[in-house]
């Protein structure tokens, strides 16, 4: 068989085995050697929530230009247990390899005939001396069957387990030797031929995940402060942090629950601190009455949102994009804030790093919302731009005159934090005078409230504009907000009209005035959302005036893939503007 | 050794009733604070809400009146921004058993350097008159008509079962004792927590001014606050309730052990980021 398959570019590897068998690293080997063997690489994780057991599984792009979307497709698929569930099963085509080890799966595959090619992973982890290495057998004969050298094998275990544990590196390099020669084989008895070309340089790139672009930004963006209480898919973010607290000089601590996770977060930032927190809908929601604090006490934070689906437990490692309303209207009273939904990994990284800094310069709360699915998904991305300068903490000295709230025009009062100059620094949950004590009055009450909601205004003002990707005049808009964004994009290129463009909405609030005229212009507005209600629809439809001709939900619990929104614009192209 | 009016606020409106406790326990704080010769811009007093937790408005302070419940973990993490800045959390019992009652007990398991001084007056003054977690058993209140049920936390007790690094009663109608106890529990390292009784003269009928005196005695040379048998058996006398430090141990504290702390105390917002470092770390990690 030969890969990529006719009318495609890149090759589609699906990888499924039970948890605690090692998918994970498979995944995590797959895309380092791909990215040095120069190809371009994509992966993508969904999984139980169970901790042996059960089907969870990756799927791997390799391309020779940049891959992003999630694809039904599967060219060739490795199944490391038997049990393959449905969304994997149902994926398998006409044109899908699977290799297995038939010890492992019986004849699970059987009605695919040839289709089916055993490989005896099992074996060849048994002989290597450790049979429960079968995903680096596996991993082995794929960088075999996709040309990478065994040397980046040697090395890649070499840097993962290093000096600390030679017997680790011995023992998976014993497996992949065996799991390598598979490969070989495979290849020699023309089972696979695979004609990929090498990415063309385009400088330094790296390979990295959602929850590290984000936990990058973070530090980028000056976090020195981080409370968290663990919960999926936002856990990776805290536990980044806790392993590299030590270079960056970062206060972290697991709490107690989300409630003094985010009045942590205040405190903190009371006393100078750039915090983070990261959690997800559940932990948000307990989070609110803390925001709200932020709110009126104007103390910077930054809260890492990675929603699932909902509501209340929900589907603990899945993926959806409902939480939009909870992040917006969380929290009582009113306040002004920043939501961003970063669609790419460069955008996780410098849109965390703009929540830091404009949480700083506007002393209000500022959110960035991923998901499970983004967390756990991982490409090559060209180096970030990083400024030379340390990030401004947007403080003043306190004289003896200080006072916190002073008025302002654009709303933002000087802060400075106790022990910087001798002032005293209040703070305050009340609404409150100019120095920070309770005061009952109603003109007082007035004017503080909208002092803090004229900050909103330079906000809105600084708000970024939606990316439009196709052509300026196109007739048609295709919206989507947050980790949809490439697969919507694939999904419109394979459509190949020339009078509809992709608008993505990275930051879904302040919403940037341009996007009024925006979607006036357009022809047909057709919004692409995982959730069930149309979550940025309706809030697009208040801001701007223009209600979306059509749109393109899922709310199953797993990330949209390219052929699905295709599928789903197809449908509503034919339904609205005709072909 | 510092004169107490320098923390006096000149136009502060005092909402306590008169006669209440927490008169006497603001008074002792001042003094406290003054012996040991702090000003008022060295110390961030952290509150809840409640009457007690107005405390932080009628004093020179750097003043942080958060949320009903949370004044230990913003306490906490203020240490945790800057271990050198003097910071107290107070609050009622509603605010710091109840509500908050969760970060207590983590909070003594974590021992951050605050100290914690709850006016602990056996009923909730500011909203005014329902039961507490430390009212007492058929305490009749607006929303126990019946008399409460539910049996009342020992705030001592419990603290010194989590292994509090500092536990310790006063009485807010002797404010030269208080005051003692609560410039110990300063000069202590590490969380320090000092269950205030404070007679509400306007909602607690039953722990009065005088019931606490004929129902409270001073510990004296004969109890080792070191041993913590002992002073479980202490905490646990209910005739006659002692006052005064009934147990000390020396622990590690929180914030001394984080990364930032190893290698200097410079608090975090006068530290900047090595941005040339973070971008060899992408570099090399990421490649
Ligand atoms: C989340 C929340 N729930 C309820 C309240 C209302 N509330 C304010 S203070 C208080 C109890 C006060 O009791 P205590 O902490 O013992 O203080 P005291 O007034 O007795 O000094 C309550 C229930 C609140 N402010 N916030
Ligand atoms: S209600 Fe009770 S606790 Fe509150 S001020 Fe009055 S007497 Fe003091
Ligand atoms: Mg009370």
């Amino acid at each position: 068989m030969n890969v990529p398959r006719r009318g495609t570019s890149d090759i589609s590897l699906v990888l499924c085995g039970a948890a605690g068998q090692g998918v994970q690293t498979v995944e995590h080997l797959m895309v380092r050697l791909a990215k040095a063997a120069g190809y371009h690489v994509f992966a993508s994780s969904e999984y139980m929530s169970r901790v042996r057991g059960g089907s969870n599984s990756t799927e791997i792009r390799l391309g020779s230009v940049p891959v992003r979307g999630l694809v039904d497709r599967i060219d060739v698929l490795v199944a490391l247990n038997g049990g393959i569930r449905p969304n994997i099963r149902d994926r398998i085509d006409e044109e899908t390899l699977v290799l297995g080890d038939p010890e492992e799966l019986g004849d699970e595959f059987a009605s695919l005939g040839e289709r089916f090619v055993p490989v005896p992973f099992l074996r060849a982890a048994r002989e290597g001396g450790n049979r429960v290495y079968t995903n680096v057998a596996a991993a082995a004969c794929l960088a075999a069957v996709f040309g990478m050298p065994f040397a980046a094998l040697e090395t890649y275990f070499a840097e993962r387990f290093g000096a600390k544990s030679p017997d680790v590196v011995k023992g998976n390099l014993a497996v992949a030797e065996k799991g390598f020669a598979l490969g070989g084989d495979l290849l020699r008895r023309g089972v696979l031929r695979v004609s990929l070309g090498h990415a063309s340089p385009q400088g330094e790139r790296i390979v990295l995940d959602g929850s590290e672009a984000v936990a990058l930004g973070a530090l980028a963006g000056g976090c020195d402060f981080c409370t968290g209480y663990p919960m999926s898919p936002a856990t990776g973010v805290l536990t980044f942090l806790v392993k590299n607290a030590d270079r960056f000089g970062v206060a972290v601590e697991q709490v107690e629950d989300e409630i003094a996770a985010m009045n942590m977060a205040v405190g903190a930032s009371y006393m100078g601190a750039l915090p983070l927190c990261t959690t997800s809908g559940g932990g948000f929601a307990l989070m609110s009455e803390g925001l709200s604090l932020a709110g009126i006490m104007e103390t910077p934070v930054v809260v890492h949102l990675a929603q699932r689906p909902g509501p209340a437990t929900g589907m603990a490692t899945r993926t959806e994009q409902a939480d939009l309303e909870l992040a917006l209207y969380s929290g009582h009273g009113e306040f002004p804030r920043v939501l961003f939904a970063p669609g790419t990994l460069e955008e996780a990284f410098s849109l965390t790093r703009r929540a830091f800094e404009l949480a700083a310069r506007y002393q209000t709360p500022a959110i960035v919302l991923t998901d499970q699915y983004f967390t756990n998904t991982s490409y090559d991305i060209p180096l970030p731009d990083l400024p030379d300068a340390s990030p401004d903490r947007c403080l003043v000295e306190a004289g003896p005159e200080y006072r916190r709230y002073e008025e302002s025009p654009d709303g933002v009062s000087p802060r400075s934090v106790p022990g910087f100059g001798t002032g005293l620094v209040g703070a305050d949950s009340h609404e409150h005078d100019e120095e920070a004590h309770v005061y009952e009055d109603f003109d007082l009450r007035t004017r503080m409230n909208a002092r803090r909601l004229r900050k909103f205004e330079g906000l809105r003002r600084e708000a970024l504009p939606p990316t439009r990707i196709g052509p300026e005049d196109a007739d048609i808009l295709v919206i989507c907000w947050g980790s949809t964004r490439p697969i919507v994009e694939e999904a419109v290129a394979s459509l190949g009209r020339t009078d509809t463009a992709v608008l993505h909405f990275a930051q879904v609030w302040p919403i940037a005035p341009e996007a009024e005229a925006l979607l006036a212009r357009a022809k047909y507005v057709f919004v692409v959302e995982g959730n069930a209600t149309g979550q940025l629809a309706t809030l697009l439809r208040c801001e701007t005036g223009r209600r979306a001709d059509a749109s393109v939900r899922t709310w199953k619990g797993l990330q949209f893939s390219v052929e699905e929104v295709r599928r789903g614009l197809a449908d509503v192209l034919d339904k609205t503007v005709g072909r | 050794m510092k004169d107490p009016r320098i923390f006096d606020m000149d136009h502060a409106d005092l909402s306590w009733c008169p006669g209440c406790g927490d008169f006497q326990i603001l008074e002792a704080l001042k003094k406290a604070l003054a012996e040991l010769d702090i000003a008022p811009d060295q110390v961030v007093v952290a509150a809840g809400i409640g009457q007690a937790a107005k405390l932080p408005h009628y004093m020179k302070c750097h003043c942080f009146n958060g949320l009903h419940g949370r004044a230990l973990s913003c306490a906490t993490a203020m240490k945790m921004a800057n271990p050198d800045m003097l910071v107290l959390a107070v609050g009622g019992d509603g605010d710091m058993y109840g509500e908050g009652g969760n970060h207590f007990l983590h909070t003594i398991r974590r021992n951050p350097n605050v100290k914690n001084f709850v006016h602990n007056n056996g009923v909730y003054g500011l909203t005014k008159g329902q039961a507490s977690p430390t009212s007492f058993v058929g305490m009749k209140t607006p929303t126990s008509p019946e008399g409460v049920f539910s049996e009342p936390i020992n705030p001592v007790a419990l603290a010194i079962c989590l292994g509090a690094s500092f536990v310790a009663r006063a009485f807010s109608g002797d404010v030269e004792q208080t005051k003692e106890i609560m410039k110990q529990a300063i000069l202590h390292k590490g969380y320090a927590l000092v269950d205030i009784f404070q007679p509400c003269v306007s909602f607690n009928k039953i722990n009065t001014f005088k019931w606490y005196k004929e129902h409270t005695y001073y510990l004296d040379g004969s109890h080792d606050p070191g041993d913590r048998e002992a002073a479980l058996r202490k905490a646990f006398e209910a005739e006659k309730m002692p006052l005064g430090l009934l147990y000390r141990r020396e622990r590690p504290v929180f914030e001394d052990h984080l990364a930032p702390y190893r290698e200097h105390r410079l608090p975090l917002y006068r530290r900047r980021r090595d941005m040339k470092d973070l971008e060899t770390f992408i570099r090399k990690q990421y490649a």
